[in-house]
C-alpha cells in the first residue's frame, strides 16, 4: 500500500500544477480522461487506472526523473515486452539478454509481481510442433529470468504456437514478427 | 453420482450456421474416369409428399466427386427408367455409358420412404446390385450417401467414404476479435454444424473410433487443456488440466486410450490415459519436443514428432512405452504423421525446397511421395476407406481444404464462402 501512495504523489502534484499534464507514457490514439483524479483521489489507485488516462506530452517524460512505476517508464529497458526469435530457434541473443535481465531485476525485487510469458511461433510447420517450440522459446526466457533471481511462482508459461499471429500476412516480415516471446505483467 | 456429472458436462450452443457450407470443386479426376448414368429416381406418391431432397442428384453428385466417375448430365439421357424392366440397354450404349443406376422412391408411413435402386452393367445388360432401403425425411441425404457408398464398393472394390462427415476447425477475425469454430460437416460439405465456439485458440480435433465424439484442445481460461465433447448431445468433459501443453489427443483404436502431449514436466512428451482406469502412463521422456501422436490401426505403436536429433522427424515407439526409432530419413522437416487405415502408409508433413507439402510413406519400401502442391500444406487425414487424403492449404492469404487421392490422381478443393478453415479431420466410417 506503502508504495502505490508514493507512486501517486507526484502525478497528483502534477495534475495540481497543469491540468493537462500526465507523468504516465500515453499510447497512440489514447484519449484524455479524468481517471487519474479519480484514482488519486480515492485513494485506491491501480497501475490499470493511468494507462488510460493523460495527454500526449512530453514534459513529465524527461530522463531520468521517472517517479512513477518502472514499468510505464517508456525509456526503460522494461518498455520493451516482446522479445523475437530466429526461424525454428529458442535461442537468446544478446540484445534480448539485456531486456530479460532488466525485468528480472524488476521482478526480483518487486516479488509480489509476477509475469506471463506467451510463447509463439510462426505459421510454418505443424501446429503441434509450433505449440512446443512456442513453449521452448518462452521457456528459455523463464530460465534467463530465473538464473537471475526471479522467482518460480512469479512467471507463468503458456505458449499459443501459431495460433494468436501478430501479423496475418504470409512474408517473411511477418513470420519474424509472429516468432516471438511476450512478457505480459 | 448426479451431482458429479453436472459438474462434468455441461452442453454447449448450437448454432445453425447460414452460408456456412463447404463448398467442393473437383480440380483434377482420373483420366479414364469410368462413365456412369444416375437417372433421376421416380416419386410413386402424391405430389405435394414428394421427398425434399433429390436422391439420385445427390448420388450422381458424390460419384462425380470422387475423381473416378464420369456421370452424364440428365439432359443428355434418351429416357429416364425407374426399373429394370423398363431399360433399354442399347439407349445407353449408344451414349458410352457402362454403368447404369435407376431408381425409386415410395412413402412409407406418414413421414418414411422406401428407396429401391439398382446398378446395371450395361454392355452386358445385367444387374449388379440392387437394394430397397428405407429411410426418413430427416436422413435423405445420409442414404443416398449411403447407395453412392454401395455403388462405389461394387465398381470400385472398396467401400466408399461418402456416407462420412469432416470435423474442421474455422477461424474469422472482425474488429481485432477472432472467433474459432469446431465443426462438423457431411463429406459433401453439407449440413455443416458448430459444436464449438470460442474467441481463444482451439485445436486438434479427433474423432473417437465410433464417430460418436471428438477430443480436442482449448486454451480456455488462459490455460491448455483436453476436451472430450459427445458430437450429438454437445455435453463436454475436461479430461486433463496439467500444466503447460495439454494438445493432441489421438484415440486408441478401441476407444479406450488417448494418446497425447503434455508438457508438464518441463517439455512436450507423449502420454496414454487409459479412460477407464484414470492411469497416465509416459511413453516418451526426452528433452526434445515429443508431440503429434497418432495410433497403428492395430493398436500396438504409435508415430510421433520429435526434434531429438535436432530436426523434426517421425518415430515409432510401441504404444506401451519402450524404445523410438526412426522411421523418416528423406527430407529435413517430417512431422504429424498418420497411418491409413490398412497400416501400410503414413500421411505426414514433409519440408521440400522450404515448401511444406503433404506426402505418404510406404512403411514396407521406405518410399516418399509427395501428393500435394502448396507451400504450406498441413494437417493431412486420411479418409476412412484410405482413398483420399484431406489437408489444408492455402488459396492466396486464405486457408482452405483440399483432398488428393492416394495416388495423387484425383484432386478436390473445398473453400468457404468466408473465413479461414484448417485441421480438417475424417470421420469414421458409419456403422449401419
Amino acid at each position: 500500500m506503502f508504495t502505490i501512495m508514493t507512486r501517486w504523489v507526484p502525478v497528483t502534484l502534477c495534475l495540481l500544477i497543469f491540468a493537462g499534464c500526465s507523468s504516465s507514457p500515453t499510447k497512440e490514439g489514447e484519449q484524455e480522461g479524468a481517471e487519474v483524479t479519480e484514482q488519486s483521489t480515492g485513494g485506491s489507485g491501480t497501475y490499470e487506472g493511468t494507462e488510460g488516462a493523460g495527454a500526449t506530452t512530453s514534459a513529465a517524460s524527461e530522463a531520468g526523473s521517472w517517479s512513477g512505476d518502472p514499468l510505464d517508464d517508456p525509456y526503460s529497458l522494461l518498455a520493451t515486452r516482446i522479445l523475437y526469435f530466429d526461424f525454428d530457434q529458442s535461442s537468446i541473443g544478446m540484445d534480448n539478454r539485456e531486456i530479460i535481465r532488466a525485468h528480472a531485476e524488476y521482478l526480483a525485487s518487486n516479488p509480489h509481481v509476477s509475469v506471463r510469458l506467451e510463447g509463439h511461433a510462426d505459421e510454418r510447420g505443424t501446429r503441434e510442433y509450433n505449440l512446443g517450440l512456442g513453449e521452448r522459446r518462452a521457456n528459455a526466457v523463464r530460465s534467463l529470468l530465473m538464473a537471475e533471481g526471479v522467482a518460480d511462482n512469479q512467471i507463468i508459461v503458456i505458449s499459443y504456437g501459431e495460433e494468436r499471429p501478430a501479423s496475418m500476412m504470409n512474408n517473411e516480415e511477418s513470420w519474424a514478427l509472429n516468432r516471438r516471446v511476450e512478457l505480459v505483467y | 453420482m448426479k451431482y458429479l456429472l453436472l459438474i462434468l458436462f455441461w452442453p454447449l450452443s448450437w448454432q445453425p450456421a447460414a452460408n456456412a457450407e463447404l463448398t467442393i470443386e473437383i480440380t483434377e479426376g482420373v483420366e479414364g474416369a469410368l462413365p456412369i448414368a444416375v437417372v433421376p429416381f421416380r416419386w410413386q406418391g402424391k405430389t405435394q409428399t414428394s421427398p425434399r431432397e433429390d436422391v439420385s442428384a445427390i448420388i450422381q453428385a458424390d460419384l462425380h466427386r470422387s475423381g473416378r466417375f464420369k456421370t452424364l448430365p440428365r439432359n443428355d439421357m434418351l429416357a429416364k427408367p425407374a426399373s429394370g424392366d423398363e431399360v433399354e440397354f442399347k439407349d445407353w450404349r449408344v451414349l458410352g455409358v457402362e454403368n447404369l443406376v435407376v431408381g425409386q422412391i415410395q412413402p412409407n408411413g406418414s413421414k418414411g420412404f422406401i428407396i429401391r435402386f439398382q446398378l446395371f452393367d450395361v454392355f452386358r445388360g445385367e444387374q449388379l446390385t440392387g437394394y430397397s432401403i428405407p429411410t426418413t425425411a430427416g436422413s435423405l441425404r445420409t442414404t443416398a450417401h449411403h447407395i453412392a457408398d454401395l455403388i462405389y464398393e461394387q465398381l470400385i472394390g472398396v467401400p466408399g467414404a461418402f456416407a462420412t462427415r469432416v470435423a474442421y476447425i474455422t477461424s474469422k477475425t472482425e474488429g481485432g476479435n477472432t472467433q474459432v469454430d469446431l465443426r462438423i460437416a457431411d463429406a459433401d460439405g453439407y449440413s455443416p454444424e458448430t459444436i464449438v465456439s470460442s474467441d481463444v485458440p482451439l485445436m486438434s480435433p479427433a474423432w473417437s473410433p465410433d464417430g460418436r465424439k471428438i477430443a480436442y484442445a482449448s486454451s480456455e481460461k488462459g490455460s491448455w487443456g483436453i476436451y472430450i465433447q459427445e458430437v450429438y448431445t454437445g455435453r463436454r468433459q475436461k479430461v486433463t488440466a496439467f500444466k503447460g501443453i495439454n494438445s493432441a489427443p489421438a484415440w486408441s483404436p478401441d476407444g479406450r486410450k488417448l494418446a497425447m502431449t503434455l508438457s508438464k514436466d518441463g517439455n512436450p512428451d507423449i502420454f496414454v490415459f487409459d479412460m477407464t482406469t484414470r492411469k497416465l502412463r509416459p511413453i516418451t521422456r526426452h528433452y526434445a519436443i515429443d508431440t503429434e501422436p497418432s495410433w497403428s490401426p492395430d493398436g500396438r505403436h504409435l508415430v510421433f514428432t520429435s526434434d531429438r536429433g535436432g530436426k523434426p522427424q517421425i518415430y515409432r515407439v510401441p504404444s506401451f512405452g519402450g524404445k523410438a526409432e526412426r522411421v523418416t530419413f528423406q527430407n529435413a522437416y517430417n512431422a504429424r504423421a498418420s497411418y491409413s487405415p490398412d497400416g501400410k502408409l503414413l500421411t505426414l508433413v514433409t519440408r521440400e525446397d522450404g515448401r511444406y507439402r503433404i506426402a505418404v510413406l510406404d512403411l514396407a519400401s521406405g518410399v516418399m511421395q509427395v501428393l500435394s502442391r502448396g507451400d504450406l500444406d498441413e494437417s493431412p487425414s486420411f479418409a476412412p476407406n484410405g482413398s483420399m487424403i484431406i489437408y489444408a492449404t492455402k488459396a492466396g492469404r486464405r486457408s482452405v481444404l483440399a483432398a488428393v487421392s492416394v495416388d495423387g490422381r484425383v484432386r478436390q478443393k473445398l473453400a468457404l464462402q468466408e473465413g479461414d478453415v484448417r485441421e480438417p479431420v475424417w470421420s469414421p466410417l458409419q456403422k449401419n
